[in-house]
């Protein structure tokens, strides 16, 4: 077997590795990685933008953007700075532990669409989370702030992850179960979604404890 | 039946204006090229379907040259100034948290509702969109509720949602891109190569050695490919079904459902996993596109350590 179909993951590393726009490099490494297996130029190009119009739901949840920029527009980011800088009770750390476990209880019943990067972070929980680091630490500079909003994000991502799996109709749950059932092994989609509280329990202890020394961090500066 | 036509429609009717706006936006230096990219997106949601492949391909490579030579910039979309957006806050209290809650609630009783609902027995909703056409729904609604409340100018959804999508840039079609590229690499036979490197590299009958090729497999080219989809069958079929499952008798439900989560932790470590980590920088308007898969890394990667011990400890009782 030829390795050379490999040169698309090669150019995926280095082009990442040296900052490259990611839309060069990933053109880049299809056509090189297409004409390695042997396809014609054009013939990638054409699966390339075949695949690129079926995947168009991929984008479309980008409709969302006019309803968070009218509700910017009208100083709900303010609004929920204000409403954190009001309670002392509301650290950082303890909002995003908060939304940690708010973001997973609802994605193990299958709720995923209810936070996300555009729709709660951005307008809700990144000035939430600035506001309560500010308050703490009066003096946090701009990459501090970077680095809270960053956090975000992040907590947004593993709430999601690790608890997505515990719902039982999750694309992963069927594609695990397609997956053993086309070579034989039957397993009903509890059995498998069971597996998945352990790890829920762990990326919420695991993060919980980066939450809560972060307010401690936050604390002593 | 409503499905992913109807969301495509609204998209492409968005990104038609957004090109318009763009076009007379002299703020814009570079509002020419910004102009041909959204207007592009909009021809691709509009009418994709009557591109043909090659046609779809050459479209892509537009959009690439363009956003690739940098010809892709931002303008100055109207928008209310910080002391307006303050006392709007102070006046409109905690109301505002409202319209907010719109698009969660609608996709939530959708997913609920819409799936039920049929009209002479056809489904109203294709069964598998409910989600996305929840979404769609609930970005109209919300639209409405707030235009009728607030009453900001009739066009200030578009320059709003200008605004936002200027400051996220190409960023917004790598997911697409990655996407795309994932089936191109599967066409050229990648995950069987990636396979049958992986399982010429175990020792036979060494447990420990085989469960951590398998998860370590899983996280990697998960970080490879961007998505733990991708990664599964290849890695299943490479270590899980005839290693773990089949000489060492591990559980399959185990070696399976633990697996896709250490791909997961893989999700997390790599900018290929573009939504999840590159679009967020460029949304929360981060200087270093890495920033948020730095502050996942201290999570991930002892949880991918966790899943190894599960999967170990569990799998061959």
């Amino acid at each position: 077997m030829s390795l050379w179909p490999l040169i698309g993951i090669a150019i995926v590393i280095l082009g990442f590795a040296l900052r490259l726009n990611p839309l060069l490099v990933v053109v880049a490494a299809a056509l090189a990685s297409g004409v390695a297996a042997g396809l014609a130029p054009l013939a990638v190009v054409a699966a390339f933008g075949k695949a690129f119009n079926t995947n168009r739901y991929v984008s479309a949840p980008w409709i969302i953007l006019p309803v968070i920029g009218l509700l910017e527009r009208a100083g709900l980011r303010e609004r929920a700075r204000d409403v954190i800088a009001g309670t002392a009770a509301a650290t950082t750390g303890r909002l995003l532990l908060a939304y940690l476990l708010l973001r997973q209880l609802t994605s193990a019943v299958g709720l995923t669409a209810i936070g996300g990067h555009a729709q709660t972070v951005r307008p809700l929980l990144a000035p939430m989370a600035e506001a309560a680091a500010a308050r703490t630490d009066p003096a946090i500079t701009d990459a501090g702030r970077q680095r809270i909003r960053a956090l975000a994000a992040a907590t947004d991502n593993i709430g999601m992850f690790f608890g997505e799996d515990i719902f039982l109709a999750v694309a992963s749950i069927l594609l695990i179960k397609g997956f053993l059932e086309a070579n034989g092994i039957i397993i009903a989609p509890l059995q498998l979604s069971v597996w998945a509280i352990p790890t829920a329990i762990a990326a919420f202890g695991i993060h919980g404890v980066r939450l809560w020394r972060l307010d401690k961090r936050l604390a002593r500066q | 039946m409503i499905g992913l036509p109807f969301l495509y429609a609204i998209a492409g009717l968005l990104f038609a204006g957004w090109a318009g706006l763009t076009l007379v936006d002299r703020a814009n230096p570079k509002r020419f090229g910004s102009a041909i990219f959204w207007g592009l997106l909009a021809v691709s949601f509009l009418f994709g379907d009557r591109l043909g492949d090659l046609g779809n391909g050459i479209l892509v490579l537009a959009l690439v040259a363009i956003a690739g030579t940098g010809k892709l910039g931002r303008g100055s979309p109207p928008t209310s100034a910080p002391d307006e957006r303050e006392a709007s806050s102070r006046r409109h209290g905690n109301r505002l948290f409202l319209p907010a809650l719109i698009v969660p609630a609608t996709a939530l009783i959708g997913s609920l509702a819409l799936a039920h609902l049929t009209i002479d027995k056809v489904p109203l909703v294709e069964a598998k969109q409910v989600t996305l056409v929840s979404l769609g729904l609930g970005t109209i609604i919300a639209i409405a509720v707030i235009l009728i409340w607030l009453r900001p100018p009739l066009l200030a959804p578009l320059h709003e949602g200008r605004r936002l999508v200027e400051a996220v840039g190409w960023a917004i079609i790598l997911p697409q891109m990655l996407a795309s590229l994932g089936a191109v690499f599967a066409a050229a036979g990648v995950g069987q190569i990636i396979g049958g490197l992986a399982s010429a590299v175990i020792p036979d009958g060494v447990r420990f050695i085989a469960v951590i090729a398998f998860t370590l497999g899983m996280a990697g080219f998960t970080m490879v490919m961007g998505n733990a989809f991708a990664a599964f069958p290849v890695m299943m079929a490479a270590i899980g079904l005839p290693v773990l499952v089949g000489q060492l008798h591990g559980d399959p439900a185990i070696v399976a459902a633990v697996g896709m989560l250490a791909g997961f932790c893989g999700t997390l470590l790599t900018p290929m996993a573009a939504n999840f980590n590159i679009v967020p920088a460029a949304l929360l308007e981060l200087d270093d596109r890495n920033a948020v898969i730095k502050a996942q890394v201290a999570t991930a990667l002892p949880l991918l350590a966790f899943n190894t011990l599960l999967i170990w400890g569990l799998a061959f009782r």
